[in-house]
Formats: structure tokens, C-alpha cells, sequence
């Protein structure tokens, strides 16, 4: 059986989800940005994303994001009970591509923003984010 | 219905033609996750405001998509271009179906 590079990112993800199901990492989080990519893996590029190293409050969390150029950005919190945070969309009288608002976090996690460029290529930045107190209830 | 929801924007009065505006917007709403329990153990239904427009002249600015986890009182900052004077419109979906608008003219010279 020839080992096809889908065949070997497949199985290095179950073995990551694997590793990882006693972190706080929920099992759709990369699903969720293959989901946005429509599969593609987003390389690296001219993507900010601000958020603060050590969250007090879990329940407003200050984040930006900001990818010149890009069409459309989401951030995704990958150790809530559902990753996806939100999903912005810029149109033509947009100043430029970048927008800020305040999140909930359920507990220290990474914070990704995944960018959707003109051309159709795909960026990806993310930064761990230590929250002291969660913010999903329960 | 979501009581007590109340949109307040900040936008420029003025700007020059050409000028990159920041815009801020606020919503007061409880924006309930649909993950948390009451006393009793029962989930508390899901009562969010799932989505967020701002048009200038008809012209979109950004469409936002908000997911249950924004918080409690959906805070946006955001840029536009402005070339001429002219209305920001500015609207909140609920999950319920309401919608709420709100709209600030702004004089460009």
C-alpha cells in the first residue's frame, strides 16, 4: 500500500487526538478549521492575532485579529466545548481587515485565527491563552 | 425575546474623504451559551445573537457570524473606509428572529 500524504495526516491527527484527549482540546477543533479551509492546510502569512497572555476572567477575554487583505477571518478557541468563536466577514467599504471584540474562554487554551485570503490560500496564526477563572459555566 | 437589548454605536461625526474610521459597537444582551445548567440540572436554552452587519451607503462593511462563545454583551471594533458622507447601518440577528438596527450618519469632507 503506497502511504499517500492524506493518508499519513490522518492518521498523525487520530494519533494526536489520542495524545491529547486528556488536555482540554475538543475533538472538532482541527475539524473545524479543515471546515473553513475546505481541507487545505493553512500556511503561514501576515496574520495577527492579540490576545492577552493570562486571561483573568474566562467570560470576556479581549481579542484582535487582524491579516491585511484577507476576505474573511475566524477565530476558534480550541479547548471550548465548541471551538468556533466567531466569523468575520469583510465587504468592500471595510477599512482594512481587521476587527476586535471579547470572547469566552473556557480554560487555558490556544486561540487560533484562521484567514481566508483573495486568492484563495489559507493563513493560520494561534497563541495560548492562561485563563484562571473558565468562562462556560457548568 | 431577549429583554432589555439595547444597541449603542460610536462612530466619527466627521471624517476626510478617503479616511480608515474605526467603528465600536455594543449590544446588551445575555447572550446565553446553551452549555450552562440551572439549579435543577436543566440545560438553560441557547439565546444568542448569532449574527452582526454593518453597511455604509449600501456598501457592506463586515458580516459577522457570532458563535456562543462571545460574551455577554457582544462588544465589536472595527475599520471602514469612507469616500463620501452618508448612513451606517448597523444590525443584530437574534436566535429568537428578532432583529435589531441601529444607525449613524456620518459627514464626510
Amino acid at each position: 500500500m503506497k502511504l499517500t500524504r492524506r493518508d499519513a495526516m490522518a492518521m498523525g491527527l487520530g494519533a494526536t487526538m489520542v495524545a491529547m484527549l486528556p488536555l482540554r482540546v475538543s475533538a472538532g477543533s482541527h475539524g473545524a478549521i479543515m471546515a473553513f479551509t475546505g481541507g487545505a492546510e493553512p500556511g503561514e502569512g501576515d496574520i495577527t492575532l492579540t490576545a492577552p497572555e493570562i486571561a483573568e476572567n474566562g467570560n470576556t477575554v479581549p481579542v484582535g485579529v487582524s491579516a491585511p487583505g484577507a476576505e474573511e477571518i475566524i477565530i476558534l478557541a480550541m479547548g471550548n466545548p465548541n471551538p468556533e468563536v466567531a466569523d468575520f466577514k469583510f465587504g468592500p467599504a471595510a477599512g482594512a481587515s481587521e476587527a476586535s471584540t471579547r470572547i469566552r474562554l473556557a480554560g487555558t487554551q490556544d486561540v487560533v485565527a484562521v484567514a481566508r485570503m483573495p486568492d484563495g490560500s489559507f493563513i493560520k496564526t494561534s497563541q495560548n491563552v492562561k485563563v484562571t477563572i473558565g468562562g462556560c459555566g457548568g | 425575546m431577549a429583554t432589555g437589548v439595547k444597541p449603542r454605536v460610536k462612530v466619527p461625526k466627521t471624517a476626510a474623504a478617503g479616511d480608515v474610521i474605526t467603528i465600536k459597537t455594543l449590544i446588551s444582551h445575555k447572550m446565553e451559551s446553551g452549555n450552562r445548567k440551572d439549579k435543577d440540572g436543566n440545560v438553560i436554552p441557547r439565546s444568542i445573537i448569532n449574527r452582526f452587519t454593518c453597511d455604509f451607503n449600501g456598501a457592506s462593511v463586515i458580516d459577522m457570524t457570532m458563535h456562543p462563545a462571545i460574551s455577554t454583551n457582544p462588544y465589536v471594533e472595527f475599520k471602514a473606509k469612507v469616500d463620501a458622507s452618508g448612513e451606517f447601518k448597523f444590525t443584530w440577528y437574534d436566535d429568537d428572529g428578532s432583529v435589531y438596527e441601529a444607525a449613524k450618519s456620518i459627514t464626510v469632507s
